[in-house]
């Protein structure tokens, strides 16, 4: 694997009036990899996130996103990511194929382009015979999957998830961490925040926050090994709380 | 032993689709019942229909010995509620809303405490702030303190861990065991396999059906194939490789390895070489223990396709 | 009993903790009366008018004087000829032009009839109205004047209706009946339909159901509250009407207030229908505005009158409570009339409010559908 930080975080604070949401994190993201992005509620994940997808500047330090710097270039970013979250995603009320053209639409894809992609897309999802249903009329672990899959209809360089196989059957869930594999083997980066502990498994490398603070970086095999305990859960329950 | 839910065939239809299809069990005194299944599968539905909130179509359900459909007057006194979203008054302080529950119920905060007291005093110093205002543990402490107040029988909690964060669950989990001492039965809910074990019983329910209902770890037991984890650093490739592998029947990824079970459990060391082959490198193999995931996985195999 | 205080009590303590809930209860009413009252006030003020005077006589002279002399209307430019009518009426500053006809004052004198022709902007169809009425019974007015001093005879038009009950010409008489009618289903249907769909919405229906509490104990719990806080914004609105702007009730107090408590049952009723067929708030906003306070404001008679209305509006308006309410109020506050000439509007709310209790009774479901 190849070791270029597509993020790379340097001295991250970010504070609302006193309070230190982000308490200077260090941290970087390869290429490619697939980064599980863990901590309690409230320990500043959706705030280091924020700042990460270039929606909020930093208070201080240097955070550097696709190349971009988070601070002076957040719409530069913003061309180079896609976002998918368990909640808002697609619109209930358009079709398959008039949500993929809508967002294609938004990251300036040419007509001709979101065409081919979408059938290429819909091909591999063996979605053909959904292209104009609803999205209403979806059972959830195919919205999840059309969903994930818009989101890096752009080829962007790095996609953010959120909790993205919240809910979802066994079976499904599974071909959804597939689709997440493809695409970290594609060479886009995945960076999956979470707090559910058996997502972080399939990771590549996990980080812990606690109170503001990166308290643990490493692969869930080496986190496991370290504080010797057999789950990624276990690890969690051990450090994430003060 | 008495029974406390005793449901026959209970069937309950949304205009075209089949929510419910015929689904029985029974919950005994004083455990911990679980209904582990995604979302959609019928968990909110069924749990309407224990609270007297819903009828069903079809099928017979006792709760507590009473009949879901005539003596849901009665049922609505002994009942313990918790809705999947936390039903909680945001714009009342932590106090207030537990008070309220306990007014409505006729009792008050006084009488029961002691049933409370363990899973209260972790949020009783921030008793003064509104419940918008709490984290999402704190919230659930909260709920379930409400669901409480008033002794229920029976306690009923739709997707209570949903949304918090792994300490807090844990303690949850921790704070319903701790009630089996003041005889409340309780059913829950999860889309999460993990909690699973942490149940006396449980079902596993997909798409309105139950495929198996019994102690988790029976159900783990149940596995009826040799279960083997592949490792290698690219996982991609490494599923890939063994999806078009000629003895291999069955490959789900799990966690940071790859769960595989061999045509007839025959395992084949020319695994070993077909791999090298298809250039993946560094692999480890090592038979597992099945774990309940694994079961349903196999279970839904076996039901729906 | 216990049960339902508790219930009462949270009520008061959602509405009393939420300060948007305060703003609509009592800062809304306020803000309504004293807008009205001074900004949207019909009043005529120096609105400005043109004379294109063919006769130029002591006679035209004396009735133009009398116009500008009202303190209603300010003389704007003299025209002089036709042609100019329209330039004046279309520079928006003119509202009317007054024609005097040639040979004005011999006629009238003679014939004992002159023609007198006001030309208004219609444009501004309200302000036109308004424009001439003012003018047409200042006309009458010096009409009166002439006969009674002279032997001539009767000529132009009878005076307005409207001010025959409203001599000072106030248009906040007109407006504090109509602000009161509008408020109170404003604040009953739109907060008691708020207030049930946001325990639907935040699931905290779902536990109350499954509580001891009975349907009923959980509809007076929401209804409670608002009927006391809607009857003081009741007196709180005649209170600042009569401080601020003089405004008394000439009729029976105790009758306007008993009809104002129908009133306001009626509308919470309302709002408890509304709020059993809406499953969300935004529904029940919805329905309430679009289906309840769009129609009051403009068919109930209280910008446009019923009676100007084309036959079909004519018949929706029947079925709008406000309409009958607006009559009620206006007669007991301006008229000063008793009972025995609102029992039938009076009558009309009973069956409204019976009906609505039936139908939320009937629609209020004991478990989720």
């Amino acid at each position: 694997m190849t070791k270029n930080a597509i993020i790379s975080v340097k001295n991250l604070v970010k504070k609302f009036g006193n309070f230190t949401a982000n308490d200077n994190l260090n941290f970087e993201v390869h290429e490619g990899e697939i980064f599980g992005f863990l901590g309690a509620n409230g320990a500043g994940k959706t705030t280091a996130v924020r700042i990460l997808s270039g929606l909020s500047a930093p208070t201080s330090g240097e955070v550097i996103v696709a190349g971009f710097n988070a601070r002076k270039q957040p719409e530069q970013i913003k061309k180079n990511i896609g976002y998918m979250c368990q909640k808002f995603s697609l619109y209930e009320d358009l079709t398959v194929k008039e949500n993929i053209m809508l967002y294609g639409g938004i990251y300036g894809m040419n007509k001709k382009l979101i065409r081919e992609r979408t059938d290429s897309l819909l091909k591999r999802l063996n979605f053909e015979e959904y292209g104009d249903r609803l999205i209403l009329d979806l059972p959830l672990g195919l919205k999840q999957k059309l969903a994930f899959s818009v989101a890096v209809l752009h080829q962007p360089k790095i996609v953010f998830l959120d909790e993205p196989t919240g809910g979802v059957d066994p079976v499904t869930r599974r071909q959804f961490w597939e689709m997440i594999y493809e695409t970290a083997a594609g060479g886009i980066t995945v960076f999956v925040t979470t707090h559910y502990m058996d997502e972080a498994e399939y990771c590549d490398r996990v980080s812990i926050m606690s109170e503001g603070k990166i308290v643990a970086l490493d692969t869930p095999a080496e986190l496991k090994k370290q504080y010797n305990v057999g789950s990624v859960e276990e690890v969690f329950i051990k450090i994430a709380r003060p | 032993m008495k029974k406390v839910v005793e449901s026959s065939g209970l069937c309950k239809r949304f205009g075209g689709t089949e929510a419910l299809k015929s689904i029985s069990f029974g919950v005994n005194e004083n455990e911990i019942f679980g209904f582990i299944g995604p979302d959609g599968a019928g968990k909110t539905t069924l749990f309407r229909i224990i609270t007297t909130l819903l009828l069903p179509d079809e099928g017979e359900l006792k709760v507590l010995g009473l009949d879901c459909k005539t003596g849901f007057k009665e049922l609505r006194r002994n009942i313990g509620y918790m809705p999947g979203r936390f039903s909680l008054y945001q714009d009342l302080s932590v106090e207030e809303n537990l008070s309220f529950y306990a007014t409505v119920f006729g009792t008050t905060v006084k009488e029961n405490y002691d049933l409370i007291s363990d899973i209260y005093s972790h949020i009783e110093p921030f008793k003064k702030r509104l419940a918008g205002k709490l984290s999402g543990g704190m919230k659930q402490k909260l709920a379930l303190s409400c669901a409480l107040i008033h002794k229920p029988a029976l306690l009923v909690l739709d997707e209570p861990t949903t949304g918090v964060d792994a300490v807090s669950r844990s303690e949850f989990w921790e704070m319903l065991r701790k009630l089996r001492h003041h005889n409340i039965t309780i059913i829950v809910s999860t889309p999460y396999m993990d909690e699973a074990m942490r149940c006396d019983r449980v079902a596993l329910i997909q798409e309105g059906q139950i495929l198996s209902v019994d102690r988790p770890e029976t159900i783990r037991d149940g596995f009826s194939r040799k279960l083997f984890s592949i490792k290698a650093p690219e996982k991609h490739k490494l599923i890939n490789a063994l999806r078009s592998c000629p003895g291999i029947s069955s490959v789900y990824p799990f966690g940071d390895s790859v769960h595989v079970t061999f045509k007839d459990d025959n395992f084949d060391n020319a695994i070993y070489e077909y791999l090298e082959n298809s250039g993946i490198s560094d692999v480890s193999i090592s038979e597992t223990r099945a774990g309940i995931e694994d079961r349903f996985l196999e279970l839904m195999g076996t039901h729906l396709h | 009993m216990k049960r339902f205080l508790g219930f009462v009590k949270k009520e008061f303590l959602h509405i009393f903790r939420d300060v948007r809930t305060m703003i609509i209860l009592f800062g809304i009413p306020a803000a309504q009366i004293l807008l009205f009252g001074f900004v949207v006030s019909t009043d005529l003020k120096n609105a400005q008018v043109a004379f294109l005077d063919l006769s130029r006589d002591e006679m035209t002279q004396k009735i133009s004087d009398k116009i500008c002399s009202s303190g209603f209307f300010r003389r704007g430019e003299t025209l002089l000829n036709f042609d100019d009518v329209d330039k004046a009426l279309r520079g928006n500053k003119i509202k009317a032009v007054i024609v005097f006809e040639k040979n004005f004052g011999r006629k009238l004198i003679s014939e004992g009839e002159a023609d007198i022709s006001i030309i208004a902007d219609g444009s501004e169809p309200n302000m036109a109205t308004l424009t001439t009425n003012y003018l047409t019974a200042i006309i009458a007015d010096f009409n009166r004047e002439l006969a009674g001093t002279s032997a001539a005879a009767t000529m132009l038009i009878q005076p307005e209706v409207r001010m025959f009950y409203n001599p000072s010409l106030k248009g906040q008489f007109m407006f504090v009946p109509g602000v009161i009618t509008l408020i109170m289903i404003l604040i009953c249907a739109l907060m008691t339909s708020i207030t049930i769909t946001r325990e639907k919405e935040f699931g905290t229906m779902e536990v109350l159901l499954v509580s001891p509490l009975k349907p009923i104990q959980i509809i007076l719990g929401k209804v409670i509250p608002y009927f006391m806080l809607s009857f003081v914004d009741v007196i709180m609105i005649l209170l600042l009407s009569w401080l601020v702007f003089g405004l008394p009730v000439k009729g029976s107090l105790i009758l306007l207030l008993a009809e104002s408590m129908l009133y306001i049952l009626m509308s919470l009723s309302i709002g408890i229908l509304i709020s059993t067929v809406s499953s969300n708030m935004q529904q029940a906003i919805l329905i309430s505005l679009v289906g309840m306070m769009l129609p009051s404001v403009l068919l109930s008679g209280f910008i446009f009158p019923i009676e100007n209305m084309p036959e079909v509006y004519g018949w929706i308006s029947a079925i709008l409570p406000p309409r009958y309410f607006i009559v009620i109020i206006k007669n007991i506050m301006i008229k000063g009339t008793g009972f025995l000439f609102v029992w039938k509007e009076t009558l009309i709310l009973m069956v409204f409010t019976a009906v609505a209790i039936g139908l939320s009774i009937k629609n209020f479901k004991i478990r989720l559908q």
